[in-house]
């Protein structure tokens, strides 16, 4: 067999592939280990659980360039007060009642998933709630029977009845609040919100 | 009804166990197609087993039945070859068997209960024994756990046979890719609250289909260009280290294309960006590298239709993964396109065109075995239905593609770009005119799709069944040809 010049030689590139490989993973996993602190909940990206007793917004920083998440005044959720430890219990049981529910096979949550159903990053921010006041009471009603309460805007398509209970949908509804508070780099953009007390 | 050529009893362990393998994946692809075929109804028409067999339903089904299906695939493919490749028979058949069966048992078990039980209550009971609402990875713990079992074992009968045998490049990298994809699965097994760091491994899939998958096909099709052309080995091993070295390289941090909009850091939006962006090259040089092969070799070989499934899958890698995935991997454009029917779109044909296509090529190389080693060449009777096949196969594909990206399209301007991604902006994007035109063809071009499949089966159920070539006839293989036949 000729020689091949280095370049084209098998040995060249077995260990280019070598290290290559190890030195992407290398990086990977520095960047990981930041970015997992970053995305914590209870840093600056990612609030704490008990953010679900403030009010939140979704408004356009233009040093950014994109929309972010303000965080506000007391507005607590169901109208109690809950601290971090409850805050996170209730939104636990939202998260865990989204994967049983199998929620994510129509929808999208911070954009992944199914698109047979509306992205729910700001679900709690819609203006499909109507008004601040009901918003709450709404949502959990219609997570309990979306058959009757749901609206299909046109489309024939209506969400079906997952045997929601109450105790479930008020953790969905808190645990959608709190994504909503989560900076997601402008995602949804130019996102329309629902008015709420303290909007300019 | 007799198989006269059939002869797998006197197959060897592991073509034995590859065989059982694609019975199973061919199997699974028809459930693929098959659910596929409802969701896409669905679209069409909501009230479709509305509260008995919903969406999310149907599509985990659809998707799930896809990944295992190539999982199959794979496995097969490997056992198919090993043999060859370490020129020794294969180690732990009796395992290899029986982690077959348990795999197959928990595969029935898993499909059953997600069609039957579908949801449960909010608890990790629902996530143990249900399923774990995630999306790709929706397999319940249990069968997280069975499946890892079952990917050890076979890892061992493949490491233990090259250890026996012969140690070659494939054997290195296959080996090495195989430890990643058990240790990547593994990394997706917990709960957390927090989605976005849920969301961060959950791209573990990233690093499944967009590495570790890439660079095992690249190990099969350097096998198959050596089995069906007498590539030298020196060449498609070279090959395979450009291959692993231009895929890992831009392939591990193009992952930050998955983290522009989870909560995760802004200089992800570079990184992801950047590095995404390169991800296509190695898929051009796939294509040079198949073509540039055949055509040395005149495109003469034995197994014509093998030969056209591996070009396929040079052509729909490059232009799945490579174009489709190019297309929306910007984070300026990525913005808009993100959680709409443009990634369906790119999934479609990325899946079927990178990962399909050389799995049926190693159906066709198996078969041909299975008929005695008989040409399938120019002279096989019936080639119409390959042929046909394989056109009507990678039209539906392309024609779902194309359609779900005219939907994407409308999806992006309406909802993300105009309406701002609200609810009722969703609704008006869902009811445009051309969104449900786009729907409408790609529920046409899905029949398509099956009437291939339903083709593909039958000429793999009889292709060469009628030819009367000795086994040893004049034509034998390529001279470079390493020992095959035992
Ligand atoms: C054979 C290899 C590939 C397969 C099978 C594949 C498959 C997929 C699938 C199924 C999705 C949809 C994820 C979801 O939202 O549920 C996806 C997303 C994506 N893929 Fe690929 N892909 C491949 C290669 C590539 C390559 C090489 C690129 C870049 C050049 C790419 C770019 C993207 C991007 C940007 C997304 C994100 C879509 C979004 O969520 O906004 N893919 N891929
Ligand atoms: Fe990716």
């Amino acid at each position: 067999m000729n020689k091949s010049p280095w370049w084209a030689s098998e040995s060249f590139w077995r260990k280019t592939a070598v290290w290559v490989t190890a030195g992407m993973l290398v990086v990977l996993i520095f960047l990981t280990f930041d970015t997992v602190k970053k995305i914590t909940a209870g840093s600056q990206r990612v609030p704490p659980y008990s953010v679900i007793n403030k009010r939140i917004y979704y408004r356009l920083n233009p040093k950014r360039g994109f929309m972010e998440p303000i965080i506000g005044d007391d507005a607590p959720l169901f109208g109690t007060r809950l601290d971090e430890v409850e805050a996170e219990k209730l939104v636990s049981s939202g998260k865990m009642t989204i994967q049983a529910k199998n929620c994510m096979n129509c929808h999208t949550l911070l954009g992944n998933g199914a698109y047979y159903a509306p992205d729910l990053t700001k679900a709690w921010l819609d203006q499909g709630w109507g008004s601040e006041l009901v918003r709450e009471q709404m949502m959990v009603r219609f997570l309990m029977d979306p058959k009757t309460n749901g609206r299909g805007y046109g489309t024939m398509r209506r969400m079906p009845n997952l045997n929601i209970t109450e105790k479930e949908a008020r953790g969905i509804v808190a645990f959608l609040k709190w994504m909503a508070s989560i900076d997601t780099n402008g995602f949804p953009h130019n996102f329309k919100t629902i008015p709420q007390e303290g909007d300019q | 009804m007799k198989y006269s050529k059939t002869d797998y009893s006197t197959l060897s362990p592991g073509k034995k166990l590859a065989v059982k393998y694609f019975v199973v994946a061919i199997i699974l692809f028809g459930a693929q197609l098959l659910f596929g075929a409802i969701a896409g109804a669905q679209y069409l028409h909501p009230g479709l087993f509305y509260n008995t067999l919903d969406f999310n339903v149907v599509r985990m089904v659809h998707i799930n039945a896809m990944v295992v299906w190539m999982l199959y695939g794979f496995i097969g493919s490997v056992y198919w070859l090993i043999e060859d490749e370490a020129q020794t028979e294969l180690v732990g058949y009796t395992l290899g068997n029986l982690a077959f069966w348990i795999l197959t048992l928990a595969v029935t078990v898993v499909v059953a209960v997600y069609l039957l039980v579908q949801i449960g209550p909010g608890n990790q009971l629902s996530l143990w024994l249900i399923n774990e609402g995630r999306e790709y990875i929706e397999a319940p713990r249990w069968a997280d756990i069975g499946i890892v079992i079952c990917m050890l074992i076979f890892f061992y009968n493949v490491s233990a046979t090259f250890m026996k045998g012969r140690w070659t490049g494939i054997a290195g990298v296959l080996v090495l890719d195989l430890v990643a994809l058990a240790g990547l699965y593994l990394a997706g097994m917990f709960y957390t609250p927090n989605i976005s760091i849920d969301q961060y491994w959950w791209w573990v899939i990233h690093l499944w289909i967009e590495a570790t998958w890439e660079v095992l096909v690249g190990c099969i099709m350097a096998w198959a260009l050596m089995h069906l052309l007498g590539t030298p080995r020196r060449i498609v091993q070279t090959w395979l280290y450009i291959e692993v070295a231009l895929m890992f390289g831009p392939g591990i941090l193009g992952l930050g294309h998955h983290y522009f909009w989870i909560g995760t850091p802004e200089y992800w939006l570079t990184i992801g960006g950047f590095f995404s962006a390169l991800e296509p090259i190695p898929l051009v040089a796939m294509v040079v590298h198949a073509v540039y092969d055949a055509g040395k070799h005149d495109f003469k070989n034995r197994n014509h239709p093998a030969m056209a499934w591996l070009i396929a899958h040079a052509f729909g890698n490059f232009f799945g993964a490579g174009v489709w995935g190019f297309m929306h991997t910007l984070p300026q454009i990525n913005l808009y396109t993100h959680g709409t029917q443009w990634s369906a779109s790119h999934g479609h044909l990325a899946f079927f065109g990178a990962y399909a296509s050389i799995n049926i090529a190693m159906w066709y190389i198996a078969v041909q075995k299975l008929r005695g080693d008989v040409p399938f060449d120019s002279r096989l009777p019936h080639a119409w239905r390959w042929k046909w096949a394989l056109a009507l196969l990678n039209i539906g594909v392309l024609g779902m593609t194309l359609a779900l990206l005219v939907s994407g399209y409308e999806q992006s301007f309406i909802e993300r770009a105009i309406e701002g991604s609200t609810w009722a902006g969703y609704f008006k994007a869902q009811t445009a005119k051309w969104f449900v035109q786009g729907m409408w063809w790609r529920q046409f071009f899905g029949y398509a799709t099956i009437a291939g499949y339903l083709l593909l089966v039958w000429d793999l159920a009889t292709i060469g069944k009628t030819v009367s070539q000795p086994a040893s006839g004049a034509d034998k293989l390529p001279a470079h040809q390493p020992a095959v036949s035992r």
